[in-house]
């Protein structure tokens, strides 16, 4: 029963009460990523499973045996070559000032990375206005995929303007 | 949290088996029923996680497709065949939830979903007919803006509150079970019942029974479909009201139609006397609005909710409406 | 008058007498009688220019380390159980099934638990931080729906949250008021605030509105409101001998310290509470049960203790902002020039805390009038305590005179821009002070030309863009500007040219600890990386609480004076051979890591030259701010001029804002970046207000209904447009910096605008938040 967090294979919790979240949290002292509400309604626990963003809060850890699993520690070191410094979006979250507290930002990252992949294999959303056109990811696109993460400071306008900094980097590139 | 067994369940058949013993639950994405659990309103003493069955969705020999009970709501909702024959259903799919939420649930999972009445969650603090069978119902004099219209019973006036299986019950979706008796099939508006005077049964399914597939008969029209979802916030809440339907118009007037409401009943709401009331009429305002003042005859508010009646009625005649009907 | 409010009558008076002698005394320039801050001079420093937070790489890291993310080796975790009645005793408490659970190491209550004094109420004292006055834990009473009555302490969280289920309790019900309307059967008083009444009377504004030409005369209601912080209230709870250290979540670690101190007979230096991320405030993060139940546990079972609690435990333990009902009327002239300004109104509170709802705040400053009746009343309800959210008095006071104003404008036919502009004041209407820094016209004038106010249409509910209405609305904003006393700073100065600032402030993401360094720096003349900031621990000298906006100025307060009192040590250290020998402090400054003499800046010498010639590593000098002097003297507010469009579906009622403009005059702003943050959280913490926070208290029972996030509606990223933030920067000259604390301001007048906005929309009048779609429908 193993699992794989951000590169490393770990043995998965003995207890099957343990979330996704507390193992990353409590058993492997993880604490990037964050409980907001344990009730799958904030998404400040959202990571990374083969990719797919998930709130790790609603997930029994002993249901991801053999998954891959990346969170905002796994984040920054896949961000560059060097393996040092900071992946583009949490460089572009501190320019645009995307975070006050920083308690939701973790999960508003690992969702915005996961948010770009399904954008990218031409995934709509509840506003796409036509189901069989390719995805563009407006303003009011990235709007609507990023509203399962809240946010109480109210960074709304930054968070979206550094995903927005760094899709246009990607087209530019 | 409860303790339980955890089970992993290699096929259909080893579900079953695994799920044999009393207090058993299927575990689909865990979007609903851990966070019942943690609430302690869900209390199994084992769970067979079928996450692993079939997650294929394939053509029928009718001309339809089969959805594996174990596919995700996120791939059902991007799935070329059903954006294109079936878009009412990717459009509830994405109108649920978020993101996150729909990369896990499944779409058994979904058809599942309890009720998100405040009163049934509080485990500790209120009466609940369906948690608490006999205990009474808070609701009937609570809040109840979320609560049901249609249908209710003095026991209970919970609403169901998924999104995508107003549009199953639109499109006239069939359910494909496997329990102790072998495969069968149901179709879906058959699935969940209303409250009567046992709320804490939502659905037909016996114990142990298992949601295998979902099939979506052969309904040409329903290229011309829509979804329109009415809530409190613009995204990731639940509906106050909402429309599924499809419809086909010729020279004005209705060859066929397919309507159901979510949020307003303790189970997707086909509406079946609107649908009558339209088929063969003008494709019009008037007609529209006859047909939802029909269907809504028997509505039933409650303290905070009779806004419902009048919300869903012009809900419903947008929709026909935007789906090609003239409105007048 | 209780116990409660004549005590803290007394301390109050005490304070303000104390106040009162000082006056001519003031010892700091930019107070009464002397100069403003010189640093309002400095244009090209740091000060106004744009600079992300310093703490921003661990944060975006997840590296930040919150009071939950401590684990202290053989930590157990907390799982409180809470009633299920508003008001009564415990019949029976079954624990045996909890203690004999997997992993429950013990089940603490009322016959268990240590013994604890009540902590001391907020207000009560300059140090007191308690929510209420109620014992915790202590016996067998039940005050609210939702009070924790049990702790079962256990190895892992799932095994304390499964213990906590098997424990079986049955209640006595006691008489309890759970209806706002039985509380006001029951007879209101009147609210005091601070010591003072919360009430204004200046003429007979009844005969006067009577008699007025034009009036409108309203009852508004505001519902209450969850702070809903995404980071969950938790202490990390450690005891080493009869040594209590803290790890927290929270807005105020000095007076959180001296009361849990009290509560448990120990000296304030036995008591440290730490806390230097907070993950969300608006101010939720205080003192609460949770707390001293924690440091109890860790007691009474000899480990460390982490509790958290749930989502749902923070609706039951975490009082918020009570609901309120508010009557504004107001008379005029034909012209429109303000006869009378009447706002009364009943917020409800407990029979043990000491927060009536300040609602008429704004209004005693807001317009000129001829004569005023201003009053809040209290009604007692059995509840959790209800307690300060974000602007508590503005934010919803605003909701209801701003709204009054706009249907005062429809009335008179008035622009009602034009209309408040006409009963500006040029002195505070109610206590005759001059206003130290107002210039909230000119935020109208140049907000309403950005945001293109000429476009809006007079006449209601005549544009429309297929199925959505569009209207817009405006209203003013308003927030005191406030500085406590206590505020204390120390600054370490090494021989590498560093500076070490330590303040017992907090960040709850306002970017307090950035702006600090930059102010810091500015002032002793170092670049923002020579610069490092402690703060969040009660050992720091003084006591900074992150409340009523004004972390800003008595931080600034407090390192002028520390700044001061290290200038003079460096000047006994610089001694006779520096070629600033013979100086006093007030003939030097500091500039770049240099004291210079002010008349003549060539006269200089490094802070690096002085600490070596006096074969020193670190200079330090630790010194209190001045006294708040400077409020008795002007009246001194933050405003806003907030624009706002919106489009409402003519079908389902649905209200989406599609623009929103805050124009502010706040003093200088410090810290660009971080400013504008801070005004637009506040708004969009109004527009959650605006169109769909409440929380769902069940009139039948007390007990809070929506105790979760999905059903307790924040506005989410598609809620929200590209909000513009414009400020006129002009400097208060009687601030430190000049500048205004903004943490507040933001959310005030945000739900007026809406609402008249709303209302130009669709010529509906929404009274009652918040704007949802069945009131439109």
């Amino acid at each position: 029963m193993e699992i794989t967090i951000n590169g490393s294979t770990t043995a998965l919790p003995q207890d099957p009460r343990v979330s996704l979240l507390d193992f990353l949290r409590e058993g492997l002292h993880l604490f990037g990523t964050k409980k907001g509400c344990d009730q799958g309604a904030c998404g400040a626990c959202t990571v990374l499973v083969d990719g797919e963003r998930i709130l790790s809060c609603l997930a029994l850890a002993v249901q991801f045996e053999g998954r891959d699993v990346v969170t905002i520690e796994g984040l920054s070191a896949a961000g560059t070559a060097g393996g040092e410094g900071l992946h583009p979006l949490q460089q572009a979250f501190i320019g645009c000032d995307g975070f006050q507290c920083g308690y939701c930002t973790p999960g508003q990252i690992c969702s915005a990375v996961g948010m770009v992949a399904e954008a990218k294999r031409g995934s709509p959303s509840h506003v796409t206005a036509d189901l069989a056109a390719a995805v563009t990811l407006t303003r009011n696109e990235i709007q609507e995929r990023m509203s399962g993460n809240l946010c109480r400071c109210g960074a709304h306008n930054g968070i979206i303007d550094a995903i927005q900094q760094v899709l246009s980097a990607e087209v530019l590139s | 949290m409860t303790p339980f067994r955890f089970a992993r369940a290699a096929d259909t058949a080893d579900a079953l088996r695994l799920a044999a013993g009393p207090a058993s639950a299927y575990l689909g994405g865990g979007t609903n029923l851990v966070d019942l659990m943690r609430e302690t309103v869900a209390t199994p003493g084992s769970l067979v996680d079928v996450t692993g069955l079939s997650n294929t969705v394939s053509p029928t020999e009718s001309g339809g497709l089969l959805i594996g009970a174990a596919l995700r709501n996120t791939a059902l909702a991007e799935h070329p065949a059903v954006r294109a024959r079936y878009p009412v259903l990717s459009r509830a799919i994405l109108a649920g939830a978020s993101a996150q939420i729909r990369n896990m649930a499944t779409v058994g999972g979904n058809l599942l979903q309890r009720t998100r009445c405040a009163y049934f969650y509080d485990a500790e603090g209120a009466r609940c007919n369906k948690r608490a069978p006999g205990s009474g119902c808070d609701a009937l004099e609570g809040f109840s803006r979320y609560h049901a219209i249609l249908g209710a019973s003095p026991a209970c006036v919970a609403t169901q509150p998924s999104d995508m299986c107003v549009a199953l019950a639109a499109l006239g979706a069939i359910v494909h079970v496997q329990g102790a008796g072998g495969a069968r099939t149901l179709p879906f508006t058959e699935l969940h019942r209303l409250p009567g005077d046992t709320p804490e049964i939502d659905t037909v399914l016996a114990p142990g029974d298992l949601i295998t597939a979902i099939e979506l008969p052969p309904l040409p029209f329903a290229t011309n479909s829509a979804y329109r979802k009415v809530r409190d916030r613009a995204s990731y809440a639940f509906a106050l009201v909402s429309v599924a339907a499809a419809l086909e118009v010729e020279d004005g007037r209705v060859r066929d139609v397919r309507i159901a409401f979510g949020g307003v009943a303790h189970k997707p709401w086909r509406a079946l006397t609107a649908e009558a009331a339209l088929r063969g009429g003008p494709a019009d305002g008037p007609a529209f609005h006859a047909a939802a003042a029909a269907e809504l005859a028997d509505a039933q508010p409650l303290r905070d909710n009779g806004f419902k009646i009048e919300l869903v009625k012009r809900t419903l005649v947008a929709v026909l409406g935007d789906l090609g009907g003239a409105v007048a | 008058m209780s116990i409660i409010d004549s005590a803290k009558n007394a301390a109050q008076g005490l304070v303000q007498g104390a106040l009162g002698k000082l006056v001519p005394l003031a010892p700091d320039s930019w107070i009464p009688g002397g100069l403003p801050d010189p640093l309002i001079a400095r244009k090209h420093g740091l000060i106004g220019t744009p600079v992300s937070r310093l703490d921003g790489p661990l944060k975006v890291q997840g590296a930040a380390r919150f009071s939950a993310e401590v684990a202290p080796a053989g930590m157990v975790y907390v799982a409180l159980a809470y009633a299920t009645i508003p008001r009564g005793r415990i019949a029976t408490l079954d624990t045996q099934a909890a203690e004999a659970a997997p992993g429950v190491v013990r089940v603490m209550t009322h016959r268990n638990a240590p013994r604890m004094k009540p902590p001391a109420v907020f207000g009560s004292s300059p140090t007191a931080a308690g929510p209420s006055d109620l014992p915790i834990l202590q016996d067998d009473r039940i005050h609210w729906n939702g009070q924790p009555i049990a702790a079962v302490i256990a190895e892992t969280q799932e095994q304390a949250d499964h213990a906590r289920s098997l424990i079986h309790v049955t209640y006595e019900a006691g008489p309890s008021t759970t209806s706002f309307a039985g509380a006001k059967a029951n007879g209101a008083q009147i609210g005091r605030f601070m010591g003072q009444p919360l009430r204004n009377e200046i003429g007979d504004a009844e005969a006067e509105l009577a008699g007025a030409a034009h009036r409108v005369d309203h009852t508004y209601r505001t519902p209450r409101h969850s702070h809903n912080a995404i980071e969950p209230h938790a202490a990390t709870i450690v005891w080493e001998g009869d040594m209590l250290t803290i790890h927290d979540t929270t807005q105020m670690v000095t007076a959180e310290a001296r009361t849990i101190a009290d509560v448990f007979d120990l000296k304030p230096e036995q008591v440290r509470v730490i806390s230097p991320y907070v993950g969300g405030g608006f101010g939720g993060k205080g003192l609460w049960d949770h707390q001293i139940i924690g440091a109890a546990a860790a007691k009474l079972v000899g480990r460390p203790v982490r509790i958290t609690l749930s989502r749902e435990g923070v609706y039951r333990v975490i009082g918020g902002r009570t609901l309120s009902e508010q009557r504004v009327a107001i008379g005029a002239t034909a012209d429109g020039h303000f006869k009378a300004i009447i706002h009364t109104g009943t917020a409800a509170m407990t029979p043990h805390n000491a927060m009536p709802e300040p609602f008429i705040f704004a209004t005693r400053s807001g317009y000129a009038a001829d004569s005023f009746k201003l009053s809040v009343e209290t009604v007692k309800m059995n509840m959790l305590a209800n307690t300060f959210m974000r602007a508590p008095g503005e934010a919803i006071g605003t909701f209801a005179l701003e709204s009054a104003i706009d249907e005062l404008a429809a009335e008179l036919g008035m622009d009602p821009i034009a209309l408040r502009i006409r009963n500006e004041p040029d002195k505070d209407p109610i206590s005759g002070l001059p206003f130290s820094s107002r210039h909230i016209v000119e935020a109208w004038r140049s907000g309403a030309q950005r945001f293109g106010w000429d476009q809006r249409a007079p006449e209601p509910g005549t544009r429309r863009e297929g199925e959505w209405l569009i209207g817009m609305g405006c209203a003013t904003g308003t927030y005191p500007y406030h500085r406590m006393p206590g505020a204390a700073a120390r600054i370490t100065l090494t021989r590498d040219a560093k500076a070490i600032v330590e303040i017992a402030a907090h960040e709850m993401g306002m970017g307090t600890s950035t702006t600090t360094a930059m102010v810091a720096g500015e002032r002793l003349g170092l670049p923002l990386d020579r610069i490092e900031i402690r703060y969040g621990d009660s050992i720091i000298p003084g006591a900074i609480m992150a409340g009523g906006s004004q972390q800003t100025a008595a931080i600034g307060a407090a390192v002028i004076a520390a700044h001061n009192a290290l200038v003079a040590e460096l000047l006994k250290l610089a001694g006779n051979e520096s070629p600033l020998a013979g100086l006093s402090v007030d003939e030097v400054g500091s500039e770049g890591g240099a004291l210079v003499r002010l008349d003549d800046p060539a006269c200089r010498e490094t802070y690096q030259s002085i600490l070596a010639r006096a074969q020193r590593d670190t200079v330090a000098a630790a010194e209190q701010a001045s006294m708040p002097v400077e409020a008795m003297h002007w009246s001194m507010h933050s405003y806003s001029a907030i624009f706002c469009e919106v489009r409402v579906s003519a079908i389902t009622g649905e209200t989406r804002v599609s623009r929103i403009l805050g124009a502010f005059d706040c003093g200088r702003i410090l810290n660009p970046q971080t400013a504008r943050s801070q005004f637009r959280g506040g708004i969009i913490m109004g527009l959650g207000m605006a169109l769909m926070e409440e929380t769902l208290f069940d009139e039948r029972n007390g007990r809070v209904m929506n105790a979760n996030l999905s059903e307790y509606h924040l506005p989410v990223h598609l809620d929200i447009p590209e909000i513009d933030v414009m400020w006129t920067d002009i400097a208060d000259p009687h601030t430190p910096m000049g500048a205004h604390g903004i943490g507040e301001i933001g959310i005030t007048g945000v739900a007026a605008a809406v609402a008249n906005a709303v209302y130009n929309a669709t010529g509906k009048r929404i009274r009652d938040l918040p704007i949802t779609l069945d009131k439109l429908l």
